[in-house]
């Protein structure tokens, strides 16, 4: 198959977990969205390092790995902050730092 | 036989990416992502990435998506209201994302990159395998690899730290609303 | 020591006399800071002697010394050093206004005891003496626009003195507004100087302007047209007159030294000294002249019949200097300014009787109160006689043999030049008469009430009253002081008087035609140049018309004693016949109306005008506009920070859209 396939997938993605990041409203959601993004992103290094026969791609796919664990990691753990006081699971209710 | 794995991987990284943004329970939306994750692992295999597709479905699909299972079951579903604060974002939402896959494309396709040319280099036997990565992570990419280790210790202590009992910082901020 | 060594002591003493009276002002007790003035004025006046004796020592040829401090300026074609011009025209003047001052200071010593802002007063006169100074050593016109603008405003400072009076503030503002209309003039002409010139000096500007102008050229025309403006605001001449009649609001020794023998001489002393300008613009030598006539004439009329005895003498001043002006404009250099070493010295004692009458009579200053005092106040009213004899041109006295000798000149010109010897006259005329109407009205006569309470001893004394309005006046701050001090009892003022009594009546003694011409001698090196230096009167015809004004004063002297003396009661019944002409003069030729009609109420309503819709539309309009706009600005920005984190995502993609068009398109 052609690189160029998996190139246009991996857009696709992106865009639709840009479109799911700016719809959504539930923080969980909205970083699940966040991953697919981060996903998308890494199908495109793996795909242009089988193109260019170089591995520093699917290294590079590893540390994106690592940043998207510890993003869960911290998000999670704000969602659950959030939780415990009682706030609302809710973006656009929790705007206090506004300009 | 190929182009069929490849179709039928997309089909399933496509399907999982709408049903995240699609369905209205987040812990239905997590199932679709560990879908997506399964495809996305299986497309990586016939990139010859074979460490990597082992790393996603055991690290990103095994662990991350559980920890996100665990968070959803205990959160719980949430009402998301139909009325739309900010105005246009339904409509701009949507619009740029598609403006964006549009340019993505008519960058991967129209500027016609020299080096996107049919399958691409060959592959030597040892491409993709653990023995290879880890030698690189090793030797090139040791300070990337030591950075993301200590990003990983940083963002555990934070998540203890964000999560922590509510009840143990009310107990010390209590005596001095008590005053 | 050279002379201009002496000269820059002559400026440095009296400016050090101010600084130390104004800062060390609490350790001077009483009359400390008075005699501390004096003698700084004194040392500055035996210094001026010293460049006087030392300019005579040097050659004819060397008596033009220009000696500068430092460089003020030096750039590419610009040359202003602080420099000072030492021949025998400024060494004249330095006699005179350190000669006088001496005397002034010393008079004010006693006069202005009891007033709270002693100290005050002598600083600043200490410091109009120093500015005087500044203006007629000056070397250049830098220095001397510096000198100008100090002059003004020690005379706004000493008129406005006792500055609880409004009248006296009033007077102080508009004697300054006057002087800076005329400094503009000044400062004008000296940019044409240099425009043309290119140099600011006076020696070098002198000879350039001989070679560069030719006669009656447009240019040289408007320079002496615009230091015309200057010299008449300075010296009280049409149109610019109007304030010195307010300016009397001022303690007489101010009246004395500024507004009699100093500051309004300061006009006549820059037509003399530009006189190679003057000669190259005839025409604007004969408008000088024939301002100086009118005053002259418009001046001594007012004088007939104004009521307040320190505003006759003003117009008195007036009078004379404007036969200052018309000597210096025709060309009679040495005549123009003999004359005003005499004005000087006789009125200044007329000031000075003057102020001891005043106080004798507590400080009213209406001559209808004023009647006989011969006997109550013997010195005052001998001296006050000296004055008005010397005012009248008496013969013998200075004022004979130094005004008459400008008529002599303008006479000897001729053509044209006999309307300034027919008008002279008619004014010497009017001249001796009102000097009398001041002479015999306070001297001779039915002694009034306090004339005869003091000859019993007893000095008057009233609530204070401001002179002119007759209100009561609040005097809690201590000026004008409670005590009143005549002549009879203050050493001090009989002794200023008394000197300048005897200068009044020997003072003509310099310039008597055919015997002496000490000043015509003195004078050569400066005026040598001038085309006028060959028109010599004949001795025979100098003393045909000293004789016609001796003859003139005499009439007018006999006119007066005859209308006041011998027949009392007819200027009155002349005055409701002639009322209207009485009136016309009495509100002094409606020039003040005038003024005010025609540029304070144009200017006033201009400036309400602005106010009301420039300031308000215009101006206002843009600076609310401007912050309109960037009120505007910062709320729509504002917009932008919602809180809302899916707006703020929003954002981002949209930028990174954007940005991958713009990438795209610059590949392609």
């Amino acid at each position: 198959m052609d690189i160029t396939w998996y190139l246009v997938l991996s857009g696709l993605l992106f865009a639709i977990g840009a479109c799911g990041v700016l719809l959504r409203r539930s923080p969980l959601v909205i970083l699940l969205c966040l991953e697919l993004m981060l996903n998308a992103g890494s199908l495109a290094l793996i795909a242009f390092s089988r193109a260019h026969d170089n591995q520093d791609g699917h290294v590079f796919a590893i540390v994106v790995m690592v940043v998207a664990a510890c993003e869960v990691v911290v998000g999670l753990g704000l969602i659950v902050a959030m939780f415990r006081r009682r706030l609302p699971l809710d973006v656009d209710q929790i705007r206090v730092l506004r300009g | 036989m190929e182009a069929v794995a490849f179709f039928a991987g997309a089909l399933g990284a496509l399907g999982g990416a709408v049903a995240v943004i699609a369905l209205r329970n987040p812990f239905y939306s997590v199932l679709a992502l560990i879908v997506h994750l399964i495809s996305l692992a299986g497309l990586f295999l016939l990139l010859h990435a074979e460490f990597i597709a082992a790393a996603q479905i055991v690290v990103y699909a095994g662990a991350v998506m559980v920890l996100y299972l665990f968070v959803s079951a205990y959160v719980g579903a949430v009402e998301e209201p139909i009325w739309e604060p900010i105005a246009g974002q339904r409509l701009l939402g949507p619009l740029l994302a598609l403006a964006l896959f549009v340019e993505v494309s008519i960058a991967v396709i129209g500027t016609g990159l020299k080096a996107i040319e049919a399958e691409g280099a060959t592959v030597q036997i040892g491409f993709g395998s653990p023995a290879a990565i880890g030698e690189l992570m090793l030797e090139k990419f040791l300070i990337a690899f030591e950075a993301a280790s200590l990003l990983l210790l940083i963002a555990a202590v934070g998540a203890i730290v964000l999560a922590g009992r509510p009840r143990e910082l009310e107990r010390e901020s209590g005596p001095a609303e008590a005053r | 020591m050279s002379a201009s060594d002496f000269a820059w002591l002559v400026l440095l003493l009296p400016l050090a006399g101010s600084m130390v009276i104004a800062l060390g002002w609490r350790a001077l007790p009483g009359r400390t800071a008075g005699y501390l003035g004096t003698a700084s004025i004194g040392l500055a006046f035996a210094c001026s002697l010293g460049a006087l004796i030392s300019l005579l020592g040097e050659p004819h040829d060397a008596r033009q010394i220009a000696d500068s401090l430092y460089d003020y300026a030096s750039a590419a074609s610009l040359e202003i050093p602080l420099e000072i011009l030492v021949d025998p025209l400024s060494v004249f003047m330095c006699l005179v206004v350190t000669g006088v001052s001496t005397l002034i200071h010393l008079y004010s010593v006693a006069y202005m005891d009891s007033d709270a802002g002693y100290r005050r007063f002598f600083a600043l006169l200490n410091f109009f003496v120093f500015s005087m100074l500044v203006l007629v050593l000056a070397g250049n016109f830098v220095v001397l626009i510096v000198g100008w603008a100090f002059v003004g405003f020690a005379s706004y400072a000493l008129i406005s003195f006792w500055y609880r009076r409004e009248t006296a503030t009033r007077a102080g503002m508009k004697a300054f507004v006057i002087n800076v209309v005329g400094d503009v003039g000044l400062v004008i002409a000296a940019f044409l100087v240099f425009r043309e010139l290119g140099t600011f000096g006076f020696l070098e500007s002198f000879e350039a302007a001989r070679e560069t102008f030719s006669t009656n050229e447009g240019t040289v025309v408007a320079i002496c047209l615009l230091m015309l403006v200057g010299a008449f605001a300075k010296s009280a001449q049409l149109p610019l007159h109007t304030w010195l009649p307010d300016a009397m609001e001022g303690p007489t020794p101010v009246s004395a030294l500024i507004h009699a023998a100093t500051m309004v001489t300061a006009g006549v002393y820059l037509i003399a000294r530009m006189f190679p300008f003057f000669e190259l613009a005839p025409t604007a030598a004969d408008i000088s002249a024939f301002i100086g006539l009118a005053t002259l004439v418009v001046a001594a009329t007012i004088a007939l019949v104004v009521t307040d005895l320190k505003r006759i003498i003003a117009y008195s001043t007036m009078s004379q200097i404007g036969y200052m002006v018309v000597g210096v404009s025709i060309g009679a250099y040495g005549a123009g300014l003999f004359h005003l070493m005499t004005h000087a010295f006789f009125k200044a004692l007329l000031f000075m009787a003057a102020g001891s009458v005043i106080a004798a009579i507590a400080g009213r200053q209406s001559i209808d109160g004023m009647s006989g005092f011969r006997r109550a106040l013997p010195l005052t009213s001998g001296l006050l006689i000296v004055g008005a004899l010397a005012l009248a041109g008496f013969p013998g006295m200075s004022g004979f043999f130094s005004k008459d000798e400008i008529l002599v000149f303008a006479a000897e010109r001729g053509g044209m030049y006999w309307i300034f010897a027919i008008g002279g006259y008619v004014a010497a005329f009017l001249t001796a008469f009102y000097a009398f109407r001041i002479g015999f009205r306070v001297v001779l006569g039915e002694p009034c009430p306090e004339a005869r309470e003091l000859e019993r001893g007893h000095l008057a004394h009233a609530d204070p009253v401001n002179p002119l309005t007759g209100e009561p006046e609040d005097t809690e701050v201590g000026f004008p002081g409670p005590e009143h001090h005549i002549a009879e009892r203050a050493r001090p003022m009989a002794i200023a008087m008394g000197a300048l009594g005897l200068l009044s009546v020997i003072g003509g003694a310099l310039q008597i035609p055919g015997v002496s011409a000490g000043l015509e001698h003195f004078f050569e090196p400066t005026f040598e140049e001038s085309a006028f230096h060959e028109v010599i009167p004949s001795s025979g015809s100098a003393w045909l018309g000293l004789a016609v004004g001796g003859a003139v004063a005499i009439a007018g002297i006999a006119l007066a004693y005859l209308l006041y003396v011998a027949r009392p009661g007819v200027t009155a019944r002349l005055a409701e016949r002639l009322s209207g002409v009485h009136r016309f003069l009495f509100n002094r030729w409606y020039f003040d109306q005038l003024q005010d009609a025609l540029v304070y109420r144009p200017l006033v309503g201009a400036g309400r005008f602005a106010n009301a819709v420039f300031e308000r539309f215009v101006v206002n309009g843009i600076v609310q506009g401007t912050v309109g706009v960037v009120r505007g600005a910062g709320s729509a920005v504002r917009g932008a920070q919602s809180g809302f984190v899916r707006g703020y995502a929003l954002l981002l993609v949209g930028g990174f859209t954007a940005l991958g068009v713009y990438f795209l398109a610059a590949a392609s």
